[in-house]
Formats: C-alpha cells, sequence, structure tokens
C-alpha cells in the first residue's frame, strides 16, 4: 500500500512537473513578444519594456526557467498585467468558489446517480428502467449552456423563486448564498447525473448476474443485502473511475455556469485573463486547475484501490 | 422410470420437474420431466453433457433460476413444497438446510470481501450470533476444510488463494449452517486432478461426519464413479437412466449411456506408444527439438518477473504425437506459444525441422511459419465471428499468397472434407456451428497449409465427451494419413494416453518425465507422475476404489 501510495505520488510529482513546464513554455511559444501581444499595438516601448522586465524575459533562458519554478515553490504566482494586484490575491477565492460548484455538484451526481442507477438495474426493462434511461439521455444530451439559460429563464425570472446572477459571499449572507448556489448546482448536476446513472446502471446489470451474487442468495442474504453488499458494492469500481473523469467535465463546464450565472469562481478569472492576454493569470489558473485535476485522480486511484483489492496484486 | 424402492426416506425430492425460460418472447424448455429423490447421507450424481439440463434442475431446488424462468412439478424437501414457496421461508432454508456450491470458485466468490467475511456474513444470516462469535466459528469451518493457516487465510481474498483453497472456503460457507443437503454445481471441474481428489475427499468426509446428503452435477465420468451411490443419468432436459453407481458402471441400460461411457478415453486402453512408425527404418528425425528452454514473463515496473518455464528439453520425432502433461501452471501452455513464437523465449532454442526459429525475423520467418501451426483451446473465441468458415480456412493460404482464388476455394473444400463437415459449409458463420464443429474447423485451418507440426493446446477441453471423442477420433485419423508431427497438450491423462506416443510430464516449468505413454501413465518414475496419476479418477468405480485408497497412502 505505502508502495503504491509512493508510485502514484511520484507520478502526480512527474504530472505536475510537466504541466509548470508546459505552462512555462505557453508564454515564450507565442510568435513575436510576449510583452508586446500582451500590451497590444498601441503599447509605448517604455510600457513593453517594463512588462518585458515584470515577466522576467530579459533573463537568460535557463533562470527564466529556473527562476519561474522558485518563484512557484514559494507560493509566487507572478503579477496580473492588467490589475496590477498578485495573483495569488485574487486566485484563492475564485478557486474556491468554483471547487464549491464542481464538488457539491460531483457529491449530488453520484449520491443520486448512483441511487437511481440501482432503481434502473433492478428494475432492468420495466418502466422505471425506461424513464430513468430515457431521462439520462436527455441528461447527457442537453448542453449545459442551454440547461442554465432554461433554469434560468424559468426559476428567476418568469417565476422568480430563487435570486439571479447575484453573488453573495458565505460570509456574509449564508443562507442567501445558499440561494445562490441552487441553479449552478443543478445545472452541473443535471449531466453528471445522468452519466453516472448510466455507469451504475450498466455497471449493476453485469453484476447482478454475477455467480458471487447467485452464491450470496444460496447462502440465504436477504435480497436488498445481496443488491447493496453484493452487486452494487463491486459495481462501485467503474463508477468511481467514471466520477472522477467526470469531474474534470465538470470543471470544464463551470466556464459556462459561471458566465450564464454571474459566478466570481476561476473560469471566468480564466476568461477575462485570456481576454485581455494577462498572462501570469492564464499560468496560474492553468496550473492551480491542473493541480487539482491531478489530485482528484490520484484520491480516484486510492478510492478504486480500497474498493478492490485485486488491483493490488495487478 | 421407477427409483428403488427402499425404506429409507427421501430427504429430498424432485418429482416432474419441468423448467421453461423465456427467450426473445417465447417459451423454451430446459428440464422437461425430471424425478429423483435423494436420500439422508446419500450422495447421487446428475451426470450429463451441456444443455442436458443438470445444472437447471438444481438451481431450481433453491429457487435460483432468473425472473425469466418458469417451473412446473414439485420438489419437497423435508415434507416442505419448495417450488412456489415464498420469499422468508425459502431465504431461511437457503444455506442454513440445503447449501450450494459452484464451480469456479474464483467466480463465485465476491472478489471484494475476505472469505473470512463471506463466511461469516453466512453465518449471520441465519443465526444471531456477534461478529466475534461468528469468525471463531468461521476460523474453526476453515481448519475443518483442510486450510492451511486459517488464522492467516481467513483475512485473505479469493485472489490470494489458490484454486483448491477457494473452493475448500466455499465448502466451508456452504456447512456453516450444517445443512442437511449439499448441491455441489460441477465443484471440481475448474480444478486440477491431483487438487480435484482432494477435494472429493473433503465431501466424502464432510459427507459421513455431517451426515450431508450430496447431489453432485458433473460430466465427468471418474468423478462419478469416485464418489456416487447412485447415478442419475439427463440427456436434453430428460432423466434418461438411474441406478446404483454399480450397476450403472457395469450394466448400463440406456444407448445414450452406454454412449457417453464408451466416449470416456480411458487409461487402460492399449495406446498407441508400442506402435512403429511407418517410416521407422528411415526415421527422418526431429521435426521439433527444444533445448534448454527459458520462459520468463517480465514483471512490471519494480516488480519481479516470473519464469513460467525452465530449461525444458524435448523432441518429436517425424510421424509421432508427444503427449505434453502438466497441471495448470505447469507451463505447457506456454511451451507451445513459445514453439509458435506467441511468446519470446528468454533463453535456448527450439528447433522446427532443423531450423532454429527462436531468431527468425520478419520475411524469413513468415516463409518459415508455413510448416508449423497450432490449434487452439476455446474454438468460440479462436475464430473470427464476422468470417465464414470457409474464409476462415483460407485465411493461412491468402496471407502467404499461397495460390489463386479458385484453388483456393478447392482447398477448403477438401479440408472441410477432411474434418469430416460438409463441403457447402464453407459459407457459413461460427456461431451456426455447435463446438465439436467449430474445433473441427481450427483443425481444417491449421492443416491447410501441410504443416510438418501442429501444436494442439487443450483442443477438446472445452468440449463434451462424446464430442471429445469424436473430435480425437478425427485427429488421430489425421493425424496417421497426413503424417504430421504433433505436440499435444493437455491435462488429461485418458486423452493423452489414447492419442500420444510419447509423454512428457511437467511440473512447474520443469520436465520431471519423459518417455513412451503407455511406460510414463502405467509405471510413472517420478513422485509427481505418480502422484498425477493416481489422483485422475477412472471411469470404474472398484478400480476407482482402490486407486483411491492407493493415492491415500501416496498423500499420507
Amino acid at each position: 500500500m505505502t508502495r503504491f501510495l509512493l508510485q502514484r505520488l511520484g507520478q502526480a510529482v512527474a504530472q505536475l512537473l510537466i504541466v509548470g513546464s508546459i505552462v512555462f513554455f505557453l508564454v515564450r511559444l507565442i510568435p513575436g513578444d510576449p510583452a508586446r501581444a500582451a500590451l497590444g499595438e498601441t503599447a509605448t516601448e517604455e510600457q513593453v519594456a517594463q512588462t518585458r522586465e515584470a515577466m522576467h524575459l530579459n533573463d537568460s533562458f535557463a533562470s527564466q526557467f529556473f527562476g519561474f519554478w522558485g518563484r512557484l515553490f514559494q507560493g509566487d504566482l507572478g503579477t496580473s498585467l492588467v490589475s496590477g494586484r498578485e495573483v495569488m490575491q485574487d486566485l484563492p477565492s475564485r478557486l474556491g468558489n468554483s471547487l464549491e460548484l464542481v464538488l457539491v455538484s460531483l457529491a449530488l451526481a453520484l449520491l443520486i446517480g448512483v441511487l437511481l442507477g440501482r432503481i434502473a438495474a433492478t428494475r432492468a426493462d420495466r418502466p422505471a428502467d425506461h424513464a430513468l434511461v430515457a431521462g439520462s439521455i436527455l441528461g447527457i444530451s442537453l448542453p449545459v449552456f442551454v440547461v442554465g439559460a432554461l433554469l434560468l429563464m424559468v426559476f428567476a425570472i418568469l417565476y422568480p423563486i430563487l435570486p439571479p446572477q447575484r453573488f453573495t459571499s458565505p460570509l456574509e449572507d449564508p443562507l442567501t448564498h445558499l440561494q445562490t448556489l441552487v441553479l449552478p448546482v443543478v445545472t452541473l448536476t443535471a449531466a453528471s447525473c445522468a452519466v453516472i446513472t448510466r455507469m451504475t446502471r450498466s455497471a449493476m446489470l453485469e453484476t447482478l448476474t454475477a455467480d458471487y451474487v447467485r452464491t450470496a442468495r444460496s447462502k440465504g442474504l436477504v435480497e436488498s443485502k445481496v443488491v447493496n453488499r453484493h452487486a452494487l458494492r463491486t459495481a462501485m469500481v467503474p463508477v468511481v473511475s467514471t466520477a472522477t473523469v467526470e469531474l474534470t467535465t465538470l470543471i470544464g463546464s463551470t466556464v459556462l455556469v459561471e458566465t450564464i450565472f454571474g459566478w466570481p469562481g476561476v473560469s471566468s478569472l480564466l476568461m477575462d485573463a485570456v481576454g485581455q492576454r494577462d498572462y501570469p493569470v492564464i499560468q496560474a489558473v492553468v496550473l492551480s486547475v491542473a493541480t487539482i485535476v491531478i489530485l482528484v485522480n490520484l484520491i480516484g486511484d486510492l478510492v478504486v484501490r480500497f474498493l478492490d483489492p485485486r488491483t493490488e496484486e495487478s | 422410470m421407477t427409483t428403488d424402492t427402499t425404506d429409507r426416506e427421501p430427504v429430498l425430492s424432485v418429482d416432474r420437474l419441468a423448467v421453461d425460460f423465456q427467450i426473445s418472447g417465447a417459451w423454451t424448455p430446459a428440464v422437461k420431466d425430471v424425478s429423483f429423490s435423494v436420500d439422508r447421507g446419500e450422495v447421487v450424481a446428475l451426470v450429463g453433457e451441456s444443455g442436458s439440463g443438470k445444472s437447471v434442475t438444481s438451481l431450481s431446488v433453491l429457487g435460483l433460476l432468473g425472473q425469466n424462468a418458469r417451473t412446473r412439478g414439485a420438489i419437497s424437501f423435508g415434507g416442505v413444497e419448495l417450488l412456489g414457496l415464498g420469499g422468508e421461508e425459502l431465504r431461511a432454508l437457503r444455506g442454513k438446510r440445503i447449501a450450494m456450491i459452484f464451480q469456479e470458485p474464483m467466480t463465485a466468490l465476491n472478489p471484494v470481501y475476505t472469505v473470512g467475511r463471506q463466511i461469516i456474513e453466512a453465518i449471520r444470516c441465519h443465526e444471531r450470533v456477534t461478529k466475534d462469535q461468528a469468525r471463531a466459528r468461521a476460523l474453526e469451518l476453515l481448519r475443518k476444510v483442510g486450510i492451511p493457516e486459517p488464522e492467516r487465510r481467513i483475512d485473505s481474498y479469493p485472489h490470494q488463494l489458490s484454486g483448491g483453497q477457494r473452493q475448500r472456503a466455499m465448502i466451508a460457507m456452504a456447512v456453516s449452517g450444517s445443512p442437511e443437503v449439499l448441491i455441489a454445481d460441477e465443484p471440481t471441474t475448474a480444478l486440477d486432478v491431483t487438487v480435484q481428489a482432494e477435494i472429493l475427499e473433503l465431501l466424502r468426509s464432510l459427507r459421513k461426519d455431517l451426515g450431508l446428503a450430496v447431489v453432485i452435477i458433473t460430466h465427468d465420468m471418474g468423478v462419478v464413479a469416485d464418489i456416487a451411490d447412485r447415478v442419475i443419468v439427463m440427456r436434453q432436459g430428460e432423466v434418461v437412466e438411474q441406478a446404483p453407481v454399480r450397476r450403472l458402471f457395469a450394466d448400463p441400460q440406456h444407448p445414450y449411456t452406454r454412449k457417453l461411457l464408451a466416449a470416456v478415453p480411458r487409461r487402460n486402453a492399449p495406446g498407441r506408444a508400442g506402435e512403429p512408425t511407418e517410416q521407422e527404418d528411415t526415421h527422418a528425425g526431429e521435426v521439433l527439438r527444444v533445448t534448454d528452454l527459458d520462459v520468463e514473463y517480465p514483471g512490471g515496473l519494480g516488480r519481479k518477473s516470473f519464469k513460467a518455464v525452465h530449461g525444458v528439453n524435448l523432441t518429436v520425432d517425424r510421424g509421432r504425437i508427444l503427449g505434453l502433461v502438466g497441471e495448470s501452471g505447469s507451463g505447457k501452455s506456454t511451451i507451445g506459444r513459445a514453439i509458435v513464437g506467441l511468446v519470446r523465449a528468454t533463453a535456448g532454442s527450439v528447433e522446427i525441422s532443423g531450423r532454429d526459429v527462436t531468431h527468425l525475423k520478419g520475411k524469413e520467418l513468415r516463409a518459415f511459419r508455413r510448416r508449423y501451426s497450432m490449434v487452439f483451446q476455446d474454438p468460440g473465441s479462436s475464430l473470427n465471428p464476422r468470417l465464414s468458415i470457409g474464409d476462415s480456412i483460407a485465411a493461412p493460404m491468402v496471407i502467404n499468397r499461397q495460390a489463386d482464388r479458385s484453388a483456393v476455394r478447392g482447398r477448403v473444400r477438401t479440408l472441410l472434407e477432411q474434418v469430416e463437415l460438409p463441403t457447402g459449409w464453407a459459407d457459413r458463420f461460427p456461431h451456426e456451428l455447435s463446438g465439436g464443429q467449430r474445433q473441427r474447423i481450427g483443425i481444417a485451418r491449421a492443416l491447410a497449409l501441410e504443416p510438418e507440426l501442429l501444436i494442439a493446446d487443450e483442443p477438446t477441453s472445452a468440449l463434451d465427451v462424446s464430442v471429445q471423442a469424436t473430435v480425437l477420433r478425427l485427429l488421430q485419423e489425421l493425424q496417421e494419413r497426413l503424417g504430421f508431427s504433433c505436440l499435444f497438450i493437455s491435462h488429461d491423462l485418458g486423452v493423452v494416453q489414447s492419442l500420444a506416443h510419447e509423454v512428457a510430464v511437467l511440473q512447474h516449468g520443469r520436465l520431471v518425465e519423459r518417455g513412451p505413454a503407455t511406460d510414463v501413465l502405467t509405471r510413472p518414475r517420478s513422485d509427481y507422475t505418480r502422484r498425477l496419476v493416481a489422483a485422475a479418477p477412472v471411469p470404474d468405480p472398484d478400480e476407482q476404489a482402490e486407486r483411491r485408497s492407493a493415492w491415500r497412502a501416496m498423500a499420507v
């Protein structure tokens, strides 16, 4: 177990180093002068020179590279070219807001998806199953921006039950914060939940016919325990793997959801930064999101390993 | 069909049982009219080939058939009618009074729980005991079924145990409720013969200690002769004959029973070892020479590699069949695969007709490869389902650009004739054929380029015994007619004896004995071969009883 953990941690560090290097080269691969590109055609030579200095573009290549990593390890992600503020001032709260959306959605999607998948699998080929399969196809097919816009129109404009587009910090007013959370979370959950329902259903259809489920029945176990302990539990292995992939999809979807619902998360920070060619901010966001994805995959692997002891040897 | 009239009361009786399955809307019968009974402490064997309905019969006792099944008739157990019994009442019987064990313990045990936990679960679903009490009981059970170091094994996952230990754990779980009836569905089919002998011995002792009635479902007449008191022969969902075991073997009544018994490859058959080769004098020498062959499977990152074959030496002379015998994991398949180049030899050489093929590459290898070919174990998965059987047989010729289209078609027809299939079948697809017919296609494909050497890796072990007999006869006739040499890989000593001239015995990747087939199999020199021979049951109750005591003496 320790060995596996060390091995996987080593892999995660290697992945991070690769992502970091890609981010480093990203800015330097822009044709021409990145400082000029960032500032636009109208900037004066003086401004460009200043920016070059701020982006450490005048140093030797090696010192640029090691300087980049050195600052990174000190938690210095640079200064925004647009606002002049240190990236570390804004990033954590933005990241927190996005993670709140993503994690709450994923947790809900897992909870509801597994539950619905179990219902569908145990009633295979009956009306409940057909309805759930149809519903999940709908959930997967509807793009996030359609669902988000529809929800916004119905629940915030036609029947204003929930507050539209006004983000309130949980520290200021927890209740309003929860209310504002509802629509974006529902939007994100819908698609993921559909994916997890389908995965749970198909995995369980397989485990329900497995020999060990027949064994569990033959020893006189109550049916609900047969299903939960034997069929559902073993079906969780592919479901957890799917969930980790689904998390990356969710992070991608926040770009749209945050825009639709005016949610001040990391995606909208990224969108703004891309529009303004604010390279230090782009670098910081890409790096932090990549770190999260790598961490989640690591956790996913550990959970799968815990769920399926056979992975230990193979 | 009448059952024996005895004054003993039956513990389980099945009366005119019929089971239908709903398959794509239509009801298809699987069991038509089956009646039999099992007395207290008796071992009854349900025998038949695949599709005979023996497993379906056993599953219907505990109501374990799927939802697409319907049953008629009656199954009574201790005066209770089991068919149509409600959920809770049936559940209380399952595992407690009637228990089951299944064929493949790897899949029958849940891979994500320790065996201890699964046994404890079985105990606790019938009795109100604490976890600790149940654990103590589980330990005791594991000890009773002969699992070494039960204190450690109780916390092992199924994949950490050997096949035999898994089946023992399965049996421990089954007897945890002290049942009156144990239904064992092919309990030893997935196991090696030496392990099979141990498991049968365990079942025999449990029956004595616990007074268990055992219903054993099997296709192996040797197993029947070894353990059964009474035999019920099934065919296509019907009972064709039932008789006490001695009478069944000595004087089978029904033609099907006779056919079934005749199809079992016998170990005391004359064999072919003494048979002279036609070209005895010319003795054109060896077609295959394997020298100091090592095969190592590389381990993963930071893991140890696994050496499957250690310094094996083999030769096959022209026109002879060498039987390569061993238990699972002995490396016999690996050797076959190394010869045809499907795995790489780590050291040593493989010479075919005097040429070392281990280092042949590219064009040279392709040109040489037509001289040898392979028949695989499972004909279902080794034929491409999207190719017609004619295309499958023609594939080697097309790949080697052997002949023009019409010549290839002609050759396909000849090959189909040789394997005794209608020549008009070339356009059919594998799924339209039975297992035995598919294996004939596998043989025809292997013979397409008239190889000098045929490697047959367990070609009949996936087949029913009567089908196996016809495929073996066909293979033997073809070999005599076409004169190819053959390395025949098998775990079945009877099959090897009936077919092979010479035998080589493998254990843990090493050759332990080789020589003429009759010598090795009747007068084995090494301990391992002796144990292997003693463990393989023969289809004769009296002879088997003798062999069993010989085996016991050896095991002590």
